[in-house]
């Protein structure tokens, strides 16, 4: 597959500070966070380069302060990067003029805030259906699709509510709303399901879901959270101070974490969940009997694993068998679980 | 580290100190000298022949750009416009011929639409309140003059918050715009209004044109910093989704950052009301019909009881207006349920619009409901005369009066004018600079040097020594009065909201008001000056001693009261020292607020600059009224600069932040 990537972006750099780019230009090869920082200057984000490709859903993870709104903020350049490129579907963004920027802003991107960024003077309808306005959409095709995304987060009843009217929860969703309602191709989405209670919460995963499955949208997605992570990654990259250290499928960060930061931070994670039955699939052994799809996690397996009497389990992807899995490989990962 | 540096701090403020203590010697050595006879008379005042003449450069700089440069046409040519309006409004309020000629609307119409605006903004009690004020305003038969007040006010907020909101946006737009208003504005806002008139008066004619204009000018400076306050305030992310929706600059200022700010411009708007009301009533100065003119009239042929009734007047609107504008800033937008029918979401529209239309058809059939005559008023003027010549001749308050005018003004105050008055120019100079350098710094000492070195120059020393002499007595007795005041009324919650609502409510005066009881107590006198003065001084100096002692954290006095601290010496160990620099602003306050009135009072007839400023007004002295203004304005700023200084100072090195 040779699809030219959706987001790519080189040796991307973020520095803040007063004079960031004589700073960067400057400064010795290989400078460290904290020698940046005892310069004055904070890395808000440290060469990275990733890419992105269509219709892929790539999670950010990592502490707070490590640099993952900042990093987003760049690929939509709410930031401008202090050095290195981004590009989108292939073109520069660092080069687009303001007018170029507004166009892609209004048409391709779409985004939902850590903390909302909801205009308090205006009503929920108002706030969903304002990247509408902006569009120039007149005024009954974008309130009816306003009251459109307004009832898919939920919010039914209160359209003519102020943001301080409603609960921190509800106005993530009127964010939410906001973004969906212009079905950008990609979206940069800031902890969106911080503030919501557990149940809209996997809502609102899945509404994301179907969207990306349906329509093919690239979605950036920032979380605190492992299990959302997982539930929603095609690939996961994790932050330290401004870098990212690793940028890799769920399993095999957890499988073989590139530096001890991301071992030590993966480590809480269930394995169990994570692996899948193709990860652990031998090539050289078959197996008898019944097999198990490629797909499952070794937690599903569970069951199975623990009553089968097989030492090797046959794997099938797509129909083919590719290997067998050692039955206490399985067992071993389930055991080690907390 | 922080050893070092704390030490090295303390080696500076030992050597600021021991300077400004080597500035006040040499002046005190040349005090001396003076009463020895010794100081050539050079050293003394400035001679007059090394004066520049800075009135007549002004004067041909004046005349150069008024005549040859054309921009009095210019003006004579923009007003045009301001004129028009000012023709409208002032024929609707109250019926000058002029178009659209339906003027003037009844009283009792617009008693009813400020009734239901009242409501809207704020409840019941505005309600009353608002239409409390005009129905006293037309019984009293005050009307028409309120009307000529107001003609003008309505004109000149709108414009002024216009001209206000776009300078502050261009401001917050370019830093460098920012950075040449800054100064500008400072000094706008320590000009003596006198300053605001004369050129008013020459660049758009005498009348309500010259009037509005200054009176705008006037209220502009705080608009501009309201504005840029509150878009710097907008909240990034805010910003960010403003961005993200794809808005064009344009947009993003008018749907995003303007919205956002709403507040701080409402607060904005609310100064620009409450300052335009002020000057407006002064623009009586000049000759403008209204208020202030009458109350001018009245107190000049000593005609108390009238005088009081306009002041009361004055009072009542300025309360009315201010109380409307500050709801109208905590008042959110609140929604309707769905399906609620337009004429519901319209309710007070409609009410108002209905009212108004039913007050003009009862006006038709009832005379009284239009305009109250002359005969119809109830104004007491007579009586409250009587009443307050009978109550000055009471023994006690008489005794009260002649004591003060005689001991206090004898023994106290003329020897303390006679004594600044026989300082060395120079060692005055010295004196403000030692103090500038002992609170704020160097920067702050060489610019007081610098700006009581032009007031030399100006040769106005001695006016200017008179104005200072009235400023520091009038503030020192407020401080005797306020800081006690404020003190004992921190101590409960209830005091400190009684006596905060006094002065919340007594700022919003039109400082001329003031002149009133000082002059009902002391008739025109030296001690009536400096009694307006410090009343109205003693309204920040009140307020932030208590707002300072409120703030004190809870944890330090419990602090003290563990450590067994009696209430004296937590008052003066912990509580005072925390409050200082809130106090300090306070005091800056009082001191602004007494070069301000110290002019005002003027019309009472005292020997200052002020005296010579209203002169300028009679005749055309553009130059003198200029170099007149900045001679108050320089004095200010010193004042202004130090103690900013020092409180900012202050609170960062006790840790209160800004
Ligand atoms: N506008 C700015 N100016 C200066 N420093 C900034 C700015 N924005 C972010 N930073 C700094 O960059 C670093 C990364 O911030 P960022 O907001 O990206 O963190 P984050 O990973 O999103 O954290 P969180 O999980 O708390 O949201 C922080 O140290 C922050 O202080
Ligand atoms: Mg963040």
């Amino acid at each position: 597959m040779t699809q030219q990537p959706v987001i790519s972006c080189k040796n991307v750099w973020k520095v803040f500070g007063s004079k960031p780019e004589a700073y960067l230009k400057t400064m010795p090869e290989g400078h460290s966070y904290d020698e940046i920082s005892a310069d004055g200057y904070i890395a808000g984000v440290k060469d990275v380069s990733i890419e992105v490709s269509r219709g892929e859903m790539l999670v950010i993870m990592g502490l707070s302060g490590s640099g993952k709104s900042t990093l987003v903020r760049c690929f939509s350049r709410l930031h401008e990067i202090t050095s290195g490129t981004i590009e989108i579907d292939g073109q520069d963004i660092m080069s687009l003029s303001e007018k170029e920027l507004i166009e892609l802003r209004r048409n391709k991107m779409g985004m939902v805030f850590q903390s909302f960024g909801l205009l308090p003077h205006r009503t929920v309808l108002e706030n969903v259906a304002f990247p509408l306005e902006m569009r120039g959409q007149d005024k009954h095709t974008r309130r009816a699709r306003a009251l459109e995304v307004i009832k898919l987060v939920g919010l039914e009843g209160r359209e003519e509510y102020f943001p301080r009217e409603l609960s921190g929860g509800q106005q993530q969703r009127v964010g939410i709303a906001r973004s969906l309602a212009i079905e950008p191709d990609i979206w940069f989405l800031d902890e969106p399901f911080s503030a919501l209670d557990p149940l809209i919460r996997r809502e609102m995963q899945d509404e994301f879901l179907r969207l990306q499955g349906l329509l093919g949208k690239t979605i950036v997605f920032i979380t605190h959270d492992f299990d959302e992570a997982l539930r929603l990654a095609d690939r996961i990259a994790i932050m330290k101070d401004g870098a990212v250290e690793q940028c890799d499928t769920p399993d095999q960060i957890v499988l073989h974490p590139a530096t001890e930061y991301v071992r030590k931070f993966t480590e809480e994670i269930d394995k169990a969940r994570v692996i899948t039955a193709k990860t652990l699939a031998i090539a050289e052994t078959k197996g008898t009997g019944e097999a198990v799809s490629a797909d499952a996690t070794v937690k599903q397996l569970a069951k199975l694993l623990v009553h089968d009497t097989r030492e090797v389990i046959p794997v099938t992807e797509d129909g083919i068998i590719i290997g067998g899995m050692n039955r206490t490989d399985g067992l071993t990962l389930l055991l080690e679980a907390d | 580290m922080l050893d070092v540096t704390k030490k090295t701090s303390d080696k500076i403020e030992l050597t600021r100190h021991k300077m400004a203590l080597i500035l006040v010697a040499v002046a005190a050595v040349l005090m001396v000298l003076r009463y020895a006879g010794l100081l050539p008379e050079a050293l003394f005042r400035l001679p007059e022949a090394m004066i520049p003449p800075f009135a007549i450069w002004l004067d041909t700089i004046f005349n150069f750009v008024k005549d040859d440069l054309g921009l009095l046409k210019l003006t004579r040519f923009l007003t045009g416009g301001l004129e028009a309006l000012l023709d409208t409004t002032a024929n609707l309020l109250f019926g000058k011929r002029r178009w659209p000629n339906l003027g003037p609307i009844p009283w009792t119409s617009i008693a009813a639409v400020a009734a239901v605006l009242g409501y809207y903004l704020g409840g019941w009690r505005l309600a009353v309140l608002a239409a409390g004020t005009f129905v006293w305003t037309a019984l009293i038969g005050q009307w028409k003059i309120a009307m000529e007040t107001m003609s003008v006010l309505v004109i000149a907020a709108p414009v002024a918050f216009v001209i206000g909101i776009t300078l502050g946006i261009l401001a917050w737009r370019n830093p460098w715009l920012d950075r040449a208003l800054k100064p500008i504005l400072s000094v706008l806002q320590t000009l003596p209004f006198f300053t605001y008139l004369l050129p008013a008066v020459i660049f758009f004619k005498v009348g309500p044109t010259a009037g509005a204009v200054a009176t705008i000018i006037y209220a502009i400076p705080p608009m501009i910093l309201m504005t840029t306050l509150g878009l710097q305030k907008v909240p990034e992310e805010v910003v960010e989704a403003g961005h993200m929706s794809g808005c064009s600059r344009w947009q993003l200022l008018c749907y995003v950052y303007i919205p956002s700010a709403r507040q701080e411009i409402l607060v904005g708007v609310n100064q620009v009301i409450m300052l335009c009301l002020a000057m407006v009533v002064l623009t009586a100065f000049i000759g403008m019909p209204g208020l202030g003119a009458k109350l001018l009239a009245m107190m000049g042929s000593f005609k108390l009881g009238r005088s009081f009734e306009i002041g009361v007047t004055i009072v009542l609107l300025a309360v009315t207006l201010d109380r409307m504008s500050k709801a109208w800033v905590v008042k959110q937008p609140a929604h309707f349920e769905k399906g609620t029918p337009w004429w519901k979401r319209h309710v007070m529209l409609l009410l108002a619009i209905a009212a108004f239309i039913f007050f003009v058809i009862v006006s038709q059939f009832i005379e009284v409901a239009s305009t109250v005559g002359r005969k119809q008023n109830f104004s007491q003027g007579k009586e409250l005369d009587n009443l307050i010549k009978g109550f000055l001749n009471i023994e006690v308050v008489k005794s009260t009066t002649y004591f003060l005018r005689a001991f206090v003004n004898v023994q106290i105050l003329i020897p303390f004018r006679n004594f600044i008055l026989s300082i060395p120019t120079p060692a005055v100079i010295l004196l403000v600079a030692a103090f500038a350098l002992w609170l704020g710094g160097r920067k702050q000492a060489v610019l007081a040097a610098m700006f009581f070195s032009l007031v030399a120059l100006s040769g106005w020393w001695d006016r200017s020594m008179i104005t200072l002499y009235s400023v520091i007595s009038a503030v020192s007795i407020a401080m005797l009065i306020g800081l006690p005041l404020g003190i004992v009324a921190s101590r409960t919650e209830r005091w400190s909201r009684r006596i905060l609502l006094v002065c919340d409510t007594a700022q919003t005066f039109p400082s001329f008001v003031y002149l009133i009881p000082a002059i009902m107590l002391f008739g025109i006198t030296d001690i009536a000056v400096i009694f307006s003065i410090l009343i109205f001084a003693m309204v920040p100096l009140t307020r932030y001693t208590i707002e300072g002692l409120r703030a004190v954290p809870h944890e330090m006095t419990e602090a003290a009261d563990m450590a067994g601290a009696t209430r004296m010496q937590k008052l003066w160990k912990v509580q005072l020292p925390l409050a200082l620099p809130t106090m300090a602003v306070g005091f800056n306050q009082a001191i602004m607020f007494a070069f301000f009135m110290v002019i005002i009072a003027a019309f009472i007839g005292t020997q200052d600059l002020g005296q010579e400023l209203q002169r300028t007004l009679a005749g055309t002295d553009l130059g003198k009224n200029f170099v007149l203004g900045i001679c108050v304005s320089l004095m200010a700023l010193t004042f202004d600069l130090t103690i900013m200084k020092w409180a900012s100072d202050q609170k960062r090195a006790l840790g209160l932040g800004e």
